[in-house]
């Protein structure tokens, strides 16, 4: 499908000839995510859809206890500090964004009256001005009503560097925000905006705290503040009581914004435990209603829903991606104090047969089959949600004789021993990856592949805790990436690509200037791909913009910078009872919270 | 007394100081990073890890971070969380009462199997009701708590659906059902640990007993005409639990390090389960506060032990 059909497409939505539904449902069957399908719609002028499932409830509260269960505790309620989703979804309960993004990535109002559109005029075509109009009967769970002051206090609070908040890549970009009325608020950009709706949006960036109560604390005395610990914000449950690592108490918001919600009269969420027992406490004992990120083996989450009949497994898509990544540096030579140094070049990973080769080595759908089973899905992609983004183009293919072939043809010659060495370099390679039983199955088996062609591979596993972290002294991070190939997952955390993408451009090479904080491991360095990256900044034009990152996805993939290995979806266990929750995989998992309730 | 009292406090001094010393290296030499999380996440600009760390002291040299570690100890400040942005000891204060309460609890059931088995096994050796005690006894503390816990979720919570394996501090409800659901949730962990510390009570109470049935007073009370039951209640067990109680003085530490598998089990919230969270967290300042309890807490033991043991055999004179 090319521009002008996708063209075609929008105008028939337009017209009414089509539902948007539908459009989104064929964008996403093309490898657009689901969010990008709905901005594209926003962009050409046709507004948001506004509801999604239904709520019976004909009066607030009624529905008791609400228990959800959380194997990691949240251990801050202030969203702006959050270092991992348990913080964002225990502030999420009190907290509230301006509008949420649906499992689809399509936008939902939350504080907001309505999507800014084009055809609103609410949405600038230059792409620097955004208006937001806001809800005028929200209230703060204090009394105080909720205005345009609250949102502008928030872009000044997360962007003062000082604050040291985490959302702070949101709300940098932002050049100023008036207030033409009390209840609306207008974002001008310092550059055009492909994603407007980074700021103020979704769970991990947009939650909106009080000015009344934080304005004293901005800056270097954020840490003092008292409401960091006893949020009092906009949504549909007020605090009660938070043990930090344990447990977060809420209870009926009555002057919730909505009519009739929220359902539940009290709300718990218990953290802390491991994996698997809080997917028995729902799916088995039925304990709990709800549980949260289940990285537990599917074959185990298969008995439990067998065998207690409580609970269910809910799998939601984000962008979460299992690769192994091309190591383009030498990591055996060292170059100023640094091996991987971008001055080197790997000896044979260089060598584009053999990339080729390897990728042809990796067997998806067994490793998608014997070890994953509904947790992942095999793909060619590196982006593949929202599916808008997801290319059509790229396909993967298990099969030894052509690597073989591929190997021999470029000159690879097998040794007395079975391995291939060209010009005195053996094709001998040591893999990474961290300690975890799915990763070192995930290794054997293409060890195993690799061998039938003649590349002998060491594996190697590092502990988590070393592997992903920062330790500028240790050599065994993914970040300094000292072995010629590794694998792990990287996540995307926003339905927009841009940052995600990112991490293959030149500019973001690790190395020892940047203390590896660089994004760009493999160190992989294509002037295409950043002109590609750079004109996607200005693009405003969504469905050019959406072929840009196809583009990009594609260039990394075709050229084997790295071997994606499985899509990895977001697992959840909830009650047979409970409904609306409606994961999804661009949020909060609290982000439809208001509309949950349990039935009969 | 006082002054045995005093030498031995003093002595404790340089031994904490010590402990301290070591586990600041070893926790500061452990790979890791409290705001790792944030190096993997692509929307967060890595200048705003620097700046955390800037903002902890995370960059300056070790002997600094101790020494100042040291001094706002001494001064009663025990720290801030990296994770949670509160100070340390609010958050060990709030989860003191459930540890006190789980292990207390613990003991207590330890206690009330361990002394009348211990006893009928020690004045009946080797009948079957003593081959049987020992049995179990050895069976109790050969197995450990985390795996009696994971046989005692299966069968009470999976297969009969009795009793709820995720402890909750927070009870909402009043009078009988907030007693009701506090004793339902409690009695999995409980009993982990209580026959864990009673298999092992139970052999100590056993030969304490049997050292003394074979006295001579004992057969003198007996002659005297007293009945069985006070000979051995007031006679026998009297000074046989002599030992038994610097034992137990001596088992605290042992206990708490016992709850903390336990705890994590069943998620109750108390110490144990911080613990654990911090280090998985790097969450430097609690566990350095944690782990410094502890280690207090067994020197104090050690200490209350020697001191029980002179008050209640006095006997034994302390120089």
């Amino acid at each position: 499908m090319d521009e002008r059909e996708i063209r075609n497409l929008i105008g028939d939505v337009k017209a009414g000839r089509l539902s948007r539904r539908r459009f989104i449902q064929t964008m996403v069957g093309l490898g657009l995510g689901a969010p990008l399908a709905s901005q594209m719609l926003a962009s050409a002028g046709i507004a948001a859809a506004q509801t999604r499932g239904s709520y019976p409830a004909a009066k607030r509260g009624g529905g008791g206890q609400l228990k959800v269960l959380w194997w990691q505790a949240a251990t801050l309620l202030n969203p702006h500090f959050a270092v991992g989703t348990k913080d964002q979804d225990g502030s999420r309960i009190f907290y509230e964004p301006l509008a949420a993004f649906d499992p689809d990535g399509n936008l939902v109002p939350i504080l907001a009256a309505e999507i800014p559109s084009v055809q609103n005029g609410t949405l600038s075509k230059d792409g620097r001005t955004v208006t937001w109009r806001l809800k005028k009967n929200v209230v703060w769970h204090d009394g105080k009503p909720f205005t345009a002051d609250d949102v502008v206090f928030n872009w000044e609070y997360a962007a003062d560097p000082a604050t040291a908040a985490t959302t702070i890549g949101a709300y940098k970009d932002i050049e100023k925000i008036d207030k033409p009325d009390s209840h609306t608020a207008r974002l001008t950009f310092k550059q055009p905006m492909p994603f407007w709706s980074e700021a103020f949006c979704g769970a991990p960036r947009g939650q909106i705290i009080p000015k009344h109560l934080f304005e004293t604390y901005k800056g270097g005395k954020s840490r003092e503040a008292p409401t960091n610990l006893k949020p009092i914000g906009t949504g549909p449950y007020k605090f009660v009581d938070f043990k930090p690592g344990d447990t977060i108490r809420a209870e009926l918001n009555p002057t919730y914004h909505l009519p009739n919600r929220p359902f539940f009269d009290t709300l718990e969420m218990k953290g802390g435990g491991d994996a698997a027992s809080a997917a028995r406490a729902v799916l088995q004992s039925g304990e709990f209603d709800f549980a949260w990120n289940l990285q537990v083996a599917d074959e185990i989450l298969k008995r439990m829903e067998q065998g207690g009949g409580r609970g269910k497994v809910d799998i939601a898509t984000a962008g979460n991606i299992e690769h192994i990544q091309c190591n383009q540096t030498d990591p055996w030579t060292e170059v100023e104090g640094e091996r991987s140094s971008a001055k080197t070049k790997h000896p044979f990973l260089t060598d584009p047969a053999v990339r080729q080769a390897l990728n042809l080595l990796v067997d998806r759908a067994s490793v998608q089959e014997q070890i994953y089973g509904r947790l992942g899905q095999s793909t060619a992609n590196f982006l593949n949600a929202p599916q808008k983004f997801r290319s059509p183009n790229m396909k993967w293919e298990f099969s030894i004789d052509k690597a073989n072939q591929l190997l021999d043809g470029a000159g690879w010659k097998r040794g007395g021993d079975g391995i291939r060495a060209k010009d005195g370099k053996r094709l001998k390679m040591v893999y990474q990856t961290s300690t975890n039983p799915e990763r070192q199955k995930t290794q054997q088996i293409v060890k195993q592949a690799a061998a039938k062609a003649g590349i002998d591979i060491e594996l190697k596993s590092v502990v988590a805790s070393v592997y992903f972290s920062s330790d500028v002294a240790n050599p065994d991070t993914y970040s300094k990436f000292y072995t010629d190939i590794q694998m792990y997952t990287t996540t995307m955390g926003a339905p927009d690509p841009a940052s995600f993408m990112e991490q293959f451009t030149s500019w973001e090479v690790a190395g020892t200037k940047n203390k590896w904080q660089g994004r760009n491991i493999t160190r992989w360095r294509n002037d295409e791909y950043d002109k590609l990256w750079k004109s996607q900044e200005t693009e405003l034009d969504l469905v050019k913009r959406a072929a840009l990152f196809v583009k990009m996805n594609d260039l990394a993939i075709q050229n084997v910078v790295v071997i994606p290995v499985l899509w990895r979806m977001v697992i959840s266990a909830v009650s047979n009872r409970l409904k609306n929750t409606d994961v999804s995989g661009w949020d909060s998992n609290f982000w439809n919270l208001a509309n949950w309730y349990r039935e009969g | 007394m006082w002054r045995y009292f005093l030498r031995r406090l003093l002595i404790s001094i340089p031994v904490i100081l010590g402990i301290s010393v070591v586990i600041f290296a070893i926790l500061a030499s452990a790979p890791g990073d409290p705001f790792e999380e944030l190096a993997t996440n692509p929307n967060v600009p890595p200048e705003v890890r620097a700046n955390l760390r800037a903002q902890f002291g995370l960059d300056d040299p070790l002997a600094v971070r101790y020494v100042r570690w040291f001094v706002s100890m001494v001064k009663g400040d025990w720290g801030f969380s990296f994770q949670s942005r509160v100070n340390v000891d609010t958050l060990i204060l709030q989860r003191l009462p459930t540890t006190i309460f789980v292990l207390g609890s613990a003991l207590l059931v330890g206690l009330l199997v361990a002394v009348p088995i211990g006893t009928l096994s020690a004045l009946r050796p080797y009948s079957i009701f003593d081959q049987i005690a020992t049995t179990f006894a050895f069976i109790g503390f050969s197995l450990p708590p985390f795996f009696t816990g994971l046989v005692l979720i299966l069968v009470f919570s999976i297969y009969l659906d009795w009793l709820p394996f995720i402890y909750r501090a927070d009870i909402a409800g009043t009078g009988f059902r907030w007693w009701w659901e506090h004793v339902r949730q409690a009695i999995m962990p409980v009993t982990v640990l209580g026959l864990f510390q009673g298999a092992a009570l139970t052999r100590f109470v056993r030969s304490a007993v049997l050292d003394v049935v074979r006295l001579d007073y004992v057969n003198t009370a007996r002659a005297k005409g007293l009945s069985e039951w006070i000979t051995v209640v007031k006679h026998v067990i009297r000074n046989a639990l002599i030992p038994v109680v610097t034992l137990l003085a001596l088992q605290v530490p042992t206990i708490f390090g016992g709850a903390i598998i336990t705890e994590q089990i069943f998620r109750v919230p108390g110490i144990g389960s911080l613990l654990i969270a911090a280090i998985l967290a790097n969450d430097t300042p609690v566990v350095m506060a944690v782990t410094f309890v502890f280690s207090c807490l067994m020197v104090l033991s050690n200490l209350v032990a020697d001191l029980l043991y002179g008050w209640l055999d006095p006997r034994i004179s302390f120089r």
